[in-house]
């Protein structure tokens, strides 16, 4: 199907929100106000473009940490955001138990992960599995870094759905490195999509910072998977414009001069001149949503930090969901 | 009510819980057309469907993994481990992910799972055929930890643990599977057996023996030994390890003033340290003699050949000599 014009600018919108946000996100940090924050600035056309192609409130998205354009996408408010970057009660994702960008929304379907990597993939899996015993025609979208495809849980997952033909989209988001270390002493092959074959799938190879190539890409896949033709993987290639966290000093293992050279690519600004370009946009609007952004960025800060802390005994609880019911 | 095996009780509610919630199905390593290794889930594929009982692939972490997914899709899955033996490559998936969901998400997403495995030694499997891993997983908030003793607990319990919102590790002793043998009702719905509570199965006066699925057996067998020589032992089932029931095991202390913790896995670190740890907190005051603990030696695994395994192994004789000087002292 595709996208309207309105669409198109709604899913530029969603970048930038999350852009400005992800990058108040690191001034918050040096200013002494959050703790910790692991970022997602140069992998935004992706994550739009592939969350665009599931159907929000019907379909499932298993997400990684680097999602937050993913999940401003799928309903999570900025305000929401800073709140679980400040360890603020009443925070959506985890209600301040996980560290920050551990989402999870459960009205949209967006299932909590954890941070040992990969162990999202075998539970989209297992989302995939329930969905065909219903005979229903949901699909599962789940993301994961490029390094993290190293670990045996994707693979497994990968097969699992595969066997069953599973409605599972497996989308990898090489930002080329994992922490310090890059792609090549990650894997042997140039593109994670190419271990697909190896377990009985195609493997689909896209430029991540092209938010509409990974939009036709994913909604091809989602409509094979909905159509009961079995998971797909499909990588989208980009650069971790960020150190790996507000912890990591990435000079120690990447030139200023490589870094520089990729943000000439940067999909934001790419993104934003194609709009231009094609009259999807003009200066005029794009420094309306600039302004928009700033302002709802500023609004969610402020809020966040009006908000209360939970108290140190919130924590006694919720481990056991309520009692059995010998029903 | 009739007499069945604790295989016969497992397969009984398995059948009956996939008769009652269509949300309920298995998966494990040749469950399906073979029937389970152990014969655990025979007849279940022929009469439930592939949907139902699922063949995985040789792979305990996708087992566990998909499992997760499935429970937290909405469906209830029973996920058969082989060997116990076999469950640390699914670890990640018990301890990181099943055990923390609810908690680390506030509530919104719950797993209701079942992880079946059979344990224990004593039965020529050698070191990966035997194990105990119940200590691994006994410390684990979010977790529940359930080894049953004979077949009307087995039943029972697993019916719980199917219809329980949380994920249920169930170890069941696999060398009392065709050896241990009780009456067991069938087709009762409203019949289970609550998680939680640990049982007094024989009452006594000098000292209590708490035990639990194959040594349980035995602690049962050398109380009746040592009766006849007048020792009278109580003997407590603990059956839920986690969450620990601590009044019951404190009651049972108050009561006889000596405690033996008798269980097959390693001594140090395993599951009677946490007993032993309880009663000397609250019930200190109620010890005639110091809490002892008999458990497996501080080796590897059970070794494979029969006089190293017997070595190993705990039986209804060390038991006795354990109660004999408990109850001198």
């Amino acid at each position: 199907m595709p996208l309207s014009r309105e669409q198109k600018k709604e899913m530029f919108w969603m970048m930038l929100l999350s852009r400005r946000l992800d990058e108040r996100a690191w001034v918050l940090h040096r200013q002494g106000k959050i703790a910790f924050h692991i970022s997602g600035i140069g992998q935004e056309a992706a994550q739009v473009g592939a969350v665009y192609a599931i159907e929000k409130g019907k379909d499932w998205l298993v997400p990684y940490y680097r999602d937050l354009a993913m999940v401003i996408a799928m309903g999570m408010s900025p305000s929401e955001f800073v709140r679980s970057l400040m360890g603020k009660a009443q925070e959506p994702t985890s209600g301040a138990r996980q560290m920050p960008s551990h989402f999870s929304l459960h009205h949209a379907k967006v299932l909590s992960h954890s941070a040992p990597v990969a162990t999202q993939s075998p539970h989209a899996s297992g989302i995939g599995l329930g969905i065909k015993l219903d005979g229903g025609d949901e699909v599962v979208l789940t993301t994961i870094g490029e390094g993290s495809t190293s670990q045996g849980e994707w693979y497994e997952a990968v097969n699992f759905a595969a066997i069953h033909s599973l409605p599972v989209v497996f989308l990898v988001e090489n930002n080329r490195y994992a922490i310090s270390v890059p792609q090549e002493k990650q894997m042997a092959v140039s593109s994670a999509a190419d271990k697909a074959c190896g377990l009985g799938l195609p493997g689909i190879e896209v430029d991540g910072t092209d938010m509409f190539e990974v939009y036709d890409a994913v909604a091809e896949a989602v409509a094979n998977a909905r159509q009961g033709k079995g998971p797909s993987v499909i990588e989208a290639k980009m650069y971790r414009l960020t150190p790996h966290s507000s912890d990591d000093d990435d000079r120690s293992y990447r030139t200023r001069e490589e870094v520089e050279e990729f943000k000439k690519q940067d999909p934001l600004i790419m993104m934003k001149n194609q709009f231009i370009e094609q009259g999807l946009m003009t200066e005029e609007e794009y420094n309306n949503l600039e302004d928009k952004a700033k302002k709802m960025v500023d609004e969610a800060v402020e809020e966040a930090t009006k908000a209360p802390y939970p108290k140190g005994a919130d924590a006694a609880t919720p481990v056991y969901a309520e009692e059995v019911k010998n029903d | 009510m009739t007499e069945i095996t604790m295989i016969e009780a497992i397969r009984q509610a398995m059948d009956e819980e996939l008769g009652r919630d269509e949300r309920v199905f298995i998966i494990g390593e040749d469950v399906g057309v073979r029937g389970g290794v152990f014969r655990a889930t025979q007849g279940l594929f022929e009469k439930y469907g592939e949907d139902r009982v699922i063949d995985s692939p040789l792979a305990e972490l996708t087992i566990v993994g998909v499992g997760i997914g499935a429970a937290v899709y909405g469906k209830r899955p029973i996920c058969e481990i082989q060997f116990a033996d076999f469950i640390y490559p699914a670890f990640n998936q018990i301890v990181s992910e099943a055990a923390k969901m609810y908690y680390r998400s506030n509530g919104q997403w719950s797993v209701p799972m079942v992880i079946r495995a059979p344990y224990g030694g004593g039965i020529g499997g050698g070191l990966y055929h035997s194990q105990s891993v119940e200590a691994f997983f006994t410390q684990v908030p979010g977790l529940k930890v359930v080894i049953p003793s004979n077949p009307y607990d087995a039943k029972g319990l697993l019916k719980s643990a199917v219809r329980d919102p949380n994920p249920v590790l169930f170890f069941e002793p696999k060398k009392g599977y065709r050896l241990i043998k009780g009456e067991v009702p069938e087709d009762d719905q409203e019949y289970t057996v609550p998680i939680g509570p640990a049982k007094v199965t024989r009452p006594g006066q000098d000292l209590t023996v708490f035990a639990y699925g194959m040594m349980h057996h035995y602690a049962l067998q050398a109380a009746e030994t040592v009766a006849s020589e007048g020792i009278d032992v109580e003997v407590v089932d603990l059956r839920t390890l986690y969450p620990v029931d601590r009044e019951t095991i404190l009651e049972s202390v108050r009561k006889t003033s000596k405690a033996l913790i008798v269980h097959e896995d390693n001594l140090t670190g395993g599951y009677g340290a946490e007993i032993a740890a309880t009663i000397a907190e609250w019930g200190f005051m109620n010890l005639d003699a110091p809490v002892r603990r008999l458990a497996g030696p501080d080796v590897p695994a059970v070794p494979f050949s029969h006089p190293m395994q017997e070595w190993f192994m705990i039986n209804p004789d060390k038991i006795a000599v354990a109660i004999r000087d408990l109850a001198a002292f």
